[in-house]
C-alpha cells in the first residue's frame, strides 16, 4: 500500500532538459505525428513559432524524469513492479518548442486505496528557464495490491 | 489562425479518422524516444513473466497516437491546450502481425466564448475499447 502520508509531498527541482530539435523529431516521428509544425522547422516559424513544436504529449518525458525521486522514496513505498498506468492528463499554458530548457517539480497530488489497491496521483509542473508554468503533466498510476 | 470556423462546427460531428498500424519496431522506437524502457513493452519472455499474455504497446505510445486525429484536423500541434486520457485495456502488439488502433475523433463541446473546442477520441484494437474518456481541447 503506498503511504497517504505522503499526500502533498513535492519533490526537488529536476535538472534542466534542453528540449534538441532532432528530439522533437524523434518523438513525432514514434507517435506517428505528420503535423509539419513537429518535423519541419520552416512550417514551425511560419506558424509563429520560435522553432519546432513538441507534440502534445511529449512532456511525458520530463515527467519521466521526474518519477524516479518518489519511486525511489522509502517513505511513499510504491512497488513499480505492482504499478499500472490508470489516467495521463497535459495541461499546457504554451507549447514546448525546441531549445526549452526545462525543470520540473513533482507534488504527490493524492493517495487513495480501491480495496486492495492504491492510486497515486502526481502532478508534474514543467517550468521553463525565465521559470514560468509551461505545462502540468498529471498521471494516476494504479499500485496493485499483494 | 486556423481554417476552421467554429460557428460552421456542430457537436457530435465527426473530424477525422485513422488507424495506426503499431509493431514491435513502433514499440522500440516509442521506447527510445520517450525514455519508458519498461521490458513488458518489446519482450516476450519478461511480459509472460509478470502475467501478462504478451508484449503491450506504452499506454502514452496510444495517447501520443490517437491525439494526431485532432492535431491533423486542426493543422497545428501547437494548438492543444489540454489533452487527458483514461486507459482502459492493453494493446497487444503481435511479433509478427503487429496490432491496428483505429482512432475517430468527434467535437465533443464548443466553447464560443474562450474559442475553444473539446475533440472526443475513441480508440479500439481488436474491437475492444483503449482509451477512455479521452478528450483534447484545441485553442483555435
Amino acid at each position: 500500500m503506498v503511504n497517504p502520508n505522503v499526500q502533498g509531498k513535492k519533490y526537488p527541482e529536476t535538472s534542466p532538459y534542453l528540449v534538441g530539435r532532432e528530439k522533437v523529431r524523434e518523438f513525432a516521428n514514434a507517435v506517428f505525428s505528420t503535423n509539419p509544425v513537429n518535423l519541419d522547422l520552416f512550417a514551425a516559424q511560419a506558424a509563429g513559432y520560435s522553432d519546432l513544436v513538441a507534440p502534445p504529449t511529449f512532456a511525458v518525458v520530463i515527467q519521466e524524469r521526474s518519477l524516479p525521486a518518489v519511486l525511489q522514496d522509502p517513505e511513499a513505498d510504491i512497488d513499480f513492479s505492482r504499478v499500472v498506468h490508470g489516467d495521463q492528463r497535459f495541461v499546457s499554458v504554451r507549447p514546448i518548442v525546441a531549445g526549452d530548457e526545462l525543470t520540473s517539480v513533482l507534488e504527490v497530488a493524492s493517495v487513495k486505496s480501491l480495496g486492495a489497491h492504491s492510486m497515486v496521483t502526481f502532478n508534474t509542473e514543467v517550468f521553463d528557464a525565465e521559470k514560468k508554468l509551461v505545462c502540468t503533466a498529471i498521471s494516476t498510476l494504479v499500485v496493485r495490491g499483494e | 489562425m486556423t481554417h476552421i470556423n467554429i460557428a460552421s462546427l456542430e457537436v457530435g460531428q465527426e473530424i477525422g479518422s485513422h488507424t495506426f498500424h503499431f509493431t514491435r519496431d513502433s514499440l522500440v522506437r516509442y521506447a527510445g524516444a520517450s525514455g519508458d524502457f519498461n521490458p513488458i513493452h518489446y519482450r516476450d519472455d519478461f511480459a509472460k513473466s509478470v502475467g501478462l499474455d504478451g508484449v503491450l504497446a506504452h499506454g502514452m505510445l496510444t495517447m501520443g497516437a490517437a491525439v494526431q486525429v485532432a492535431v491533423n484536423w486542426v493543422g497545428d500541434a501547437g494548438k492543444v491546450i489540454d489533452y487527458g486520457v483514461r486507459f482502459t485495456k492493453p494493446v497487444f502488439v503481435d511479433a509478427d502481425k503487429g496490432a491496428d488502433v483505429l482512432v475517430i475523433g468527434k467535437v465533443g463541446a464548443i466553447d464560443l466564448e474562450n474559442n475553444t473546442v473539446r475533440i472526443d477520441l475513441s480508440a479500439s484494437s481488436a474491437e475492444l475499447a483503449v482509451l477512455g474518456k479521452a478528450q483534447a481541447v484545441i485553442k483555435l
